[in-house]
């Protein structure tokens, strides 16, 4: 790694401290921090994660160590520790300044949280104190340093600074770096989802952690380079993350979180189905859910319960293959007379299109109408999936590991997952993906391009809710039972169609990434911060305005979108020589 | 073609043949793009037809396209969050056939279609001196290089008749000169190309023949010895002459009408100028044409 000189020093900090002095207050503080993790933060185990043990950290302790251990990390990058310069080669301020806040976040809300949730300051323990004490220093610290914006302020040290151009790594050796982000990643993720489900407490800080230090190795360049790196490792990157989720079980002792994985893909692979609307083809489906509902449905149909008035049972491929067209069917009857409309009108009729079908549903009980989904009773005891002589229900035993029911279905959901990003990566970048995209972007010139815009749109349409359908047939079977409630447009609990919509805007459309994200962020918060239950869609309304704001083309970029919202130049192409215009003019003439 | 109680083009008989540069000229909401949204079927005629080669097209545009006739738009119109690459591939949509399967299971056709669509097209941007920029965003080029990547991306669709809608809009001396040397490049390529152009020495310098079109009729076809000859044409550009010499009150009463506007309007002449035809082809409207354009 090639060591950078620091940014010409703006000669002084926001506070006036002398960089001297402000850089080791800045490593005191992050080993401050790592210490108190080690210490008593109060003395009752009521508050949650047990906080009280001396020597052993846990629960917002852990996250504490971690942000203190990043925030030592870049200050000792900044001080040109040999071996670290990788860390933040454009040698700014911002990113220990962010890693520093990321710390002093959950430190300052630990203390508090634990003076209000147990009444009064009496509660904390010296731990506390100094944790909130010491991960205050590094944000001081961090304030004082010069950084490279002089004059602006505060602003000035969240400005993303510029990235040297990064040295070449070896193909191996970007594979291996490749592999370590995953692993990151999945531990991470891990983590997050064993929170549990009544220490709010811990998820807050551990959204908080997550935020700023994301937010810290974006100002370091280090974001950018690993997304760099794994789309020239495509493939590979792509493998990886199918086996961290394949081990994500593994690592789970309580099939609860296996339940929640499980949930969070079907909702991630029925984001991804609507990206391909809303996303790559631009239209906008505000009844998306009900095609999820149609699949549902038509599997728990022939699915064998006593409940269904088929008394039929297939095997999963057929109800799959079922559910599937029995979406498609929807899709194309609602797609036929819709798709002729441009812009609003569609995604009015497609409103409607999924109330008419919660509504029905709920009709089609024996008395409004014909018996066939038992109104809002909807059909229950759905037996479990047998495929190959495994019987998805039961636990099974490998080695030492005991995989539970939900562990069975997220391997079930995993196949599918990957069903649906081939098929959204393989669509999109082929002839029918390219005139989606041209229909988005100007139809009138994609018709003129002979595109026959009707069938394009139809076809993306159809596609879309047929892999809606598909997720849908599982999660019939994950859930035993089939009704109408979840199926509406918008609700406290996901699915729902402006809960999807959100998951791929946020995430980001027209990314494979994007959705998977969104979605699985959209189902955790609500599913961790129960406390927050009446105030959820408020929450979210305000979050995505939030998002529209500051990151409109959502989390994960696409990069035409990156270029279109933020006008910064071209692609990241290689230096290219351009044809001067009277080499064109010769060009053309020849 | 009709729009309510207006005819923005009537009876207009037209045939191009092919390896021939056709202008088409006309004063302001004359109709020009009108008749050119009626041939490629972007409007429903009201009365007339459109024939290629011997055969009635179909009021679609897709199948406009499908059947030979490309367009250029006047105020350009690329997919401006697609790459340059991509913006001429999505031109050769009508020329290929990979369909949804194929592209979920990528057999050999599949890949082979993709890789002579992209060498075709590739060809096309050294064609017009893009090759280079295969990368960046439609919306990042210069002016002068949409316009060509617009023509690129319109000869991707393998057409016999090419339709270009003021093509040199905007473009100095130096892109209009490059610009009419790929127009003649395109001809010699077999080519038919039909163009409409406000730039005189440009239509004159280019044509084998300019049809002249005035509130919706077709005035004159020929050469451009016939054409700039004419004073029927003459006079719609200009206005018809005054009878007799105009008495000096009136003269100065014009002057003085006229400095006044220049002045009050300056640059805003400019702009409702350049709106001007669409607005006059949503309000202008007519009865029938009859469209005939043929190549080859």
């Amino acid at each position: 790694m090639t060591d950078t000189t620091l940014q010409t020093p703006a000669e002084r900090g926001l506070l006036p401290l002398p960089a001297a002095v402000a850089r080791p207050l800045i490593a005191v503080g992050a080993v401050g921090t790592i210490a108190s993790a080690f210490m008593s933060w109060t003395w009752t185990p009521d508050f949650p994660g047990n906080l009280t043990i001396y020597g052993y950290p846990a629960g917002l302790q852990i996250l504490a160590l971690v942000a203190g251990a990043l925030t030592l990390l870049y200050v000792l990058a900044l001080w040109r520790v040999k071996g670290l310069g990788w860390l933040n080669p454009s040698g700014a301020t911002s990113p220990v300044l962010l890693t520093g806040l990321s710390a002093f976040a959950v430190c300052w809300f630990t203390g508090i949280a634990i003076a209000v949730d147990l009444g009064g300051l009496v509660n904390l323990d010296p731990g506390a104190y100094v944790a909130m004490v010491a991960s205050a220093l590094p944000v001081i610290g961090a304030l004082a340093l010069p950084h490279p914006a002089p004059g602006t302020g505060l602003k000035g040290y969240l400005t993303k600074p510029e990235q040297p151009r990064p040295g070449t790594l070896s193909p191996l050796a970007e594979r291996a770096v490749v592999t370590v982000g995953t692993a990151l990643g999945l531990v991470v993720f891990t983590y997050g989802i064993g929170i549990n489900d009544d220490d709010s407490e811990t998820f807050i800080g551990f959204l908080l952690v997550v935020i700023f230090a994301a937010w810290g190795l974006l100002h370091s360049g280090l974001l950018d380079r690993y997304s760099v790196m794994s789309t020239r490792h495509k493939g590979f990157a792509a493998a990886l993350a199918f086996v961290a989720a394949v081990i994500f079980p593994f690592t789970q002792s309580d099939d609860h979180n296996a339940n929640i994985g499980v949930n969070i893909l079907i909702f991630a692979t029925v984001a991804l189905g609507l990206n391909i609307v809303v996303g790559l083809t631009g239209l906008l489906d505000l009844g998306y859910v009900a095609f999820l509902g149609v699949g549902a449905y038509a599997a728990a149909l022939v699915s064998g319960s006593e409940y269904s008035p088929l008394q039929v049972q297939f095997p999963f491929w057929a109800a799959a293959l079922t559910g599937m067209a029995a979406s498609l069917v929807f899709g194309v009857l609602i797609g036929g007379p819709t798709l002729r409309l441009r812009g609003d009108y569609l995604a009015i009729v497609t409103l409607g299109f999924g109330e008419i079908f919660r509504i029905t549903v709920n009709n089609l009980d024996g008395d409004s109408g014909p018996n066939v989904t038992r109104g809002p009773n909807g059909i229950t005891q759905i037996p479990d999936i047998k495929l190959f002589g495994f019987n998805l229900g039961d636990a099974h035993t490998f080695g030492s590991f005991t995989l539970g029911r939900f562990a069975n279905y997220l391997f079930l959901m995993l196949i599918v997952t990957a069903i649906v990003v081939l098929v959204f990566t393989r669509a999109a970048d082929s002839r029918i993906g390219r005139s989606w995209i041209a229909i988005r972007e100007d139809e009138t010139a994609a018709t003129a391009m002979g595109i026959n815009g009707f069938r394009v749109k139809l076809i993306a349409f159809a596609l879309g809710a047929s892999l809606a359908g598909l997720a849908g047939t599982v999660m019939a079977h994950v859930n035993y039972s089939v009704n109408p409630q979840p199926y509406q447009f918008a609700g406290a609990a996901p699915p729902n169609s402006a809960f999807l919509l959100a998951a791929v805007v946020l995430g980001g459309m027209g990314t494979v990434s994007g959705p998977l994200l969104g979605a699985s962020l959209l189902y955790l918060i609500p599913e961790k911060l129960q406390f927050m239950q009446n105030y959820e869609l408020l929450a979210f309304g305000v979050a995505l305005i939030l998002l529209m704001r500051f990151r409109p083309e959502g989390i994960i970029a696409n990069r035409r979108r990156k270029l279109e919202f933020h006008e910064t130049g071209q692609l990241d192409v290689p230096a290219q020589t351009t044809l001067s215009d009277d080499a064109a003019v010769t060009k053309a003439g020849a | 073609m009709r729009f309510g109680g207006l005819t923005a083009v009537r009876s207009v008989d037209f045939t191009v043949n092919s390896g021939e540069i056709v202008g088409l000229i006309g004063p302001n909401g004359a109709g020009k793009t009108t008749f050119f949204n009626c041939l490629t079927g972007l409007y429903v005629p009201t009365e007339g037809t459109v024939a290629y080669q011997g055969k009635v097209l179909p009021p679609k545009p897709h199948l406009v396209t499908q059947a030979g006739i490309a367009r250029t738009f006047q105020n350009i119109r690329l997919f401006a969050n697609m790459t340059v690459l991509e913006n001429v591939l999505v031109g050769r949509h009508t020329r290929t056939k990979e369909g949804l399967w194929s592209a979920l299971l990528r057999g050999p056709g599949f890949r082979k279609a993709e890789r002579d669509s992209e060498a075709r097209a590739m060809e096309l941007l050294e064609f017009v001196g893009l090759a280079g920029k295969r990368e960046h965003l439609a919306r990042n080029l210069p002016y002068g290089e949409q316009r060509k990547l617009e023509i690129a991306r319109a000869l991707a669709s393998e057409p016999g008749l090419l339709l270009l809608d003021e093509p040199t809009a905007g473009m100095n001396p130096q892109e209009t000169r490059a610009t009419e040397e790929l127009v003649f490049a395109i001809r010699d390529k077999g080519i038919a190309v039909l163009v409409i152009e406000h730039d005189m020495r440009f239509i004159f310098n280019l044509c084998d023949r300019v049809a002249v079109l005035v509130q919706g009729e077709k005035l004159i076809e020929g050469t451009s010895e016939v054409v700039q000859a004419d004073e029927r044409v003459v006079a719609a550009y200009l206005g018809e002459p005054f009878e007799g010499e105009p008495g000096a009150a009136e003269a100065a009463e014009v002057e003085a009408a006229e400095a006044g506007a220049t002045r009050a309007e300056g640059r805003e002449t400019a702009e409702a100028e350049a709106e001007r035809p669409e607005t006059a082809e949503a309000e202008a409207a007519g009865s029938a044409d009859s469209t005939e354009g043929e190549a080859q």
